[in-house]
């Protein structure tokens, strides 16, 4: 009696060691698991199928049954469409002209908080941060106001700034007209008008997305050695040179990653345009703010074009793709060497 | 030393400036909220602040069912927020604290999704959420479930339990007989409350932020978030009073401006920490 109960005590704790060796083994593999399993559904998945229905021509509404298959019809009829080559235009105008003003004002304003503000350097980065992280639309359309050509702000403090004494005295003056010819003296027609469209696109971006750049650029100042400046400080560089000299070079890394995060971000621009320019037309006036996410949008959903829609999402894959890769071929090789 | 301080001053001078136009808009909704479409749009300006405020929010109430839209903006939210929680801390727990086989190709693999932009997935998942019948779905399964466990969120993870936990405490509890996800539940999820208050923020932030992927998963009235709810009556500006849709937005910043004010620290460095080390 004895024995065997023991017999059987034995076995079950050789089970129980055999499953708790078993739990401990797999227990990584499981944990990972979901993220292998969403991803297969909701991100692998798609793209295959996105990929083949770029080959069909699909209409959603008449059923799965009306697939059929095109060749590259699709990519063909993107390439030969008009707006959709307006589309991109749009897409890397805002991009570049707003991109290239965030970097220009985010590094040195990432300098001047790491290295030169010794009290209030959180109060001031989460100032600017704050619009990164608001909902776009509720923000494009509180912008769509300050964008009214007779009563938006925007164009009332400019041409309160126009009508101002000095400027009002310059360009009465005959020598100093020049000085202040670009100052509007009409109201801007900023949504109304096709050709400002796009630069009220990239205000809106501008000021939504430089704190995001500042903050990169800050956690990268933050990383170089303060010895570094302390020497250079040693043999009398000022702060202008000690930017130059020391933060630029360092920074290469960062602005290279930092670049790449704005072209990536920037070619999938939807919400703001959708928002501010408008949906009907897509874009505003002669589609003047119509992103290549909002053509595709349209096709989609709007023409019910699945196919050309999904081959529209390719094509804008390998442009950001090929945009990467030129700015890793400029900026990229230097800047990943200097880093180590 | 005169000098210094006298550049010191315009350097604060310039960053007070920078500051003051980039919170303006935001004071500026305030103030429109208040004011009735008539006032919106007069010379000069208003710049302080009105008395049509419980005009704009009845206009607003009757254009839109909005506490009705807050409180599925909050739901998803938070539901989004806690999945993510469970599943992304689970992956980064795998990562940091285990030697496996395949480990590094798996969290090459996990990253390198990073790459994909997800609007190239946007067709696709208009097509997925008609197939699993989840469009105007009540519980927003096509908003939260593809998103639990995010690459993000794993990455995010892992570096806080990298730095949190040890294996010496693993083995510890192994000893005690806790199963590993014992170990995991009640050693490890404590020792990573920062790490879970940051990535926490984030997706309740981006999901109450999300306007695309809802835009083709929803177009029911009764479901809409916040930001499909703003967008619906945008669309009819010209009908219903601009005094309620300003009141409309600052409805939906409210909520993120105070969360933001409380722990601008925490959603600032976790968001520079995701991006510079990923």
């Amino acid at each position: 009696m004895a024995s065997s109960s023991s017999m059987v005590k034995q076995e079950e704790s050789t089970f129980e060691t055999r499953l708790f060796a078993f739990q401990r083994k797999f227990a990584p593999y499981l944990f990972i698991a979901p993220f292998f399993i969403l991803f297969f559904i909701f991100g692998f998945f798609p793209l295959l199928f996105s990929m083949y229905l770029s080959f069909q021509s699909w209409n959603p509404i008449q059923g799965l049954g009306a697939m059929e298959f095109v060749g590259f019809e699709n990519y063909l009829w993107v390439f030969t469409d008009p707006d959709f080559y307006k589309s991109l235009y749009n897409t890397l105008w805002i991009g570049v002209v707003s991109s290239t003003a965030q970097h220009i004002v985010a590094i040195p304003l990432a300098f001047i908080l790491v290295l030169r503000l010794k009290q209030l350097r959180h109060l001031f980065t989460a100032a600017y941060f704050v619009p990164f992280i608001t909902s776009t639309v509720a923000i494009a359309i509180v912008f769509n106001t300050f964008f009214g050509t007779q009563y938006g702000v925007l164009n009332q403090g400019i041409l309160a700034f126009s009508n101002s004494a000095p400027i009002e005295f310059l360009r009465a003056s005959s020598w100093g007209s020049w000085l202040v010819a670009w100052v509007p003296e009409e109201p801007i027609r900023w949504l109304g008008r096709a050709k400002n469209i796009k630069p009220a696109l990239a205000i809106l971006v501008f000021w939504k997305y430089f704190g995001w750049n500042t903050v990169l650029y800050s956690a990268g100042l933050a990383t170089i050695p303060k010895e570094y400046y302390d020497a250079a400080e040693i043999d009398g560089a000022n702060a202008l040179q000690r930017f130059r000299h020391i933060s630029l070079p360092l920074l290469r890394p960062v602005i290279f990653f930092a670049i790449s995060l704005s072209i990536i971000g920037s070619m999938q621009l939807f919400d703001e345009p959708f928002i501010l320019a408008g949906s009907n037309p897509m874009g505003g006036i002669n589609n003047a703010g119509m992103t290549v996410a909002m053509y595709l949008y349209r096709e989609g959903f709007n023409y019910n074009q699945m196919g050309s829609a999904a081959a529209t999402s390719w094509i804008l894959f390998f442009v950001i793709g090929i945009m990467t890769a030129i700015q890793f071929a400029i900026n990229g090789r230097e800047g990943l060497d200097s880093r180590g | 030393m005169q000098n210094l301080s006298v550049s010191k001053f315009f350097l604060y001078i310039g960053l007070v400036i920078l500051a003051i136009l980039t919170l303006f808009p935001f004071y500026l909704m305030y103030v429109l909220m208040t004011h009735s479409a008539t006032d919106i749009f007069s010379a000069p300006p208003p710049l302080w602040f009105g008395n049509s405020l419980r005009e704009n929010y009845e206009a607003l109430l009757s254009a839109i069912p909005m506490w009705r839209n807050l409180l599925n903006s909050v739901g998803l939210g938070m539901v989004s927020t806690f999945t993510a929680l469970v599943f992304c801390s689970l992956g980064g727990y795998a990562l940091a604290m285990y030697d496996f086989r395949y480990k590094n190709v798996l969290f090459g693999f996990i990253l390198s999704t990073f790459l994909i932009p997800p609007i190239l997935s946007l067709i696709p998942f208009a097509l997925l959420v008609h197939f699993f019948k989840w469009f105007n779905h009540p519980l927003y399964l096509a908003l939260w479930v593809p998103g639990m466990a995010s690459a993000f969120g794993i990455f995010l993870m892992r570096q806080f339990f990298a730095s949190s936990m040890s294996k010496e405490l693993m083995d510890a509890a192994r000893v005690d007989g806790a199963t590993e996800f014992r170990t995991f539940w009640s050693i490890a999820l404590p020792l990573v409350r920062p790490g879970l208050g940051t990535l926490g923020l984030l997706t309740f932030i981006g999901s109450w932020n999300n306007f695309l992927f809802p835009l083709v998963a929803i177009n029911k009235r009764e479901l809409f978030t916040i930001p499909l709810a703003l967008r619906s009556i945008q669309g009819t500006a010209d009908t219903i009073d601009w005094g309620a849709v300003i009141f409309g937005t600052a409805f939906a910043v409210t909520p993120l401006l105070i969360v933001f004010f409380l722990a601008s620290r925490q959603i600032i460095s976790g968001l520079a920490q995701g991006a510079v080390k990923g």
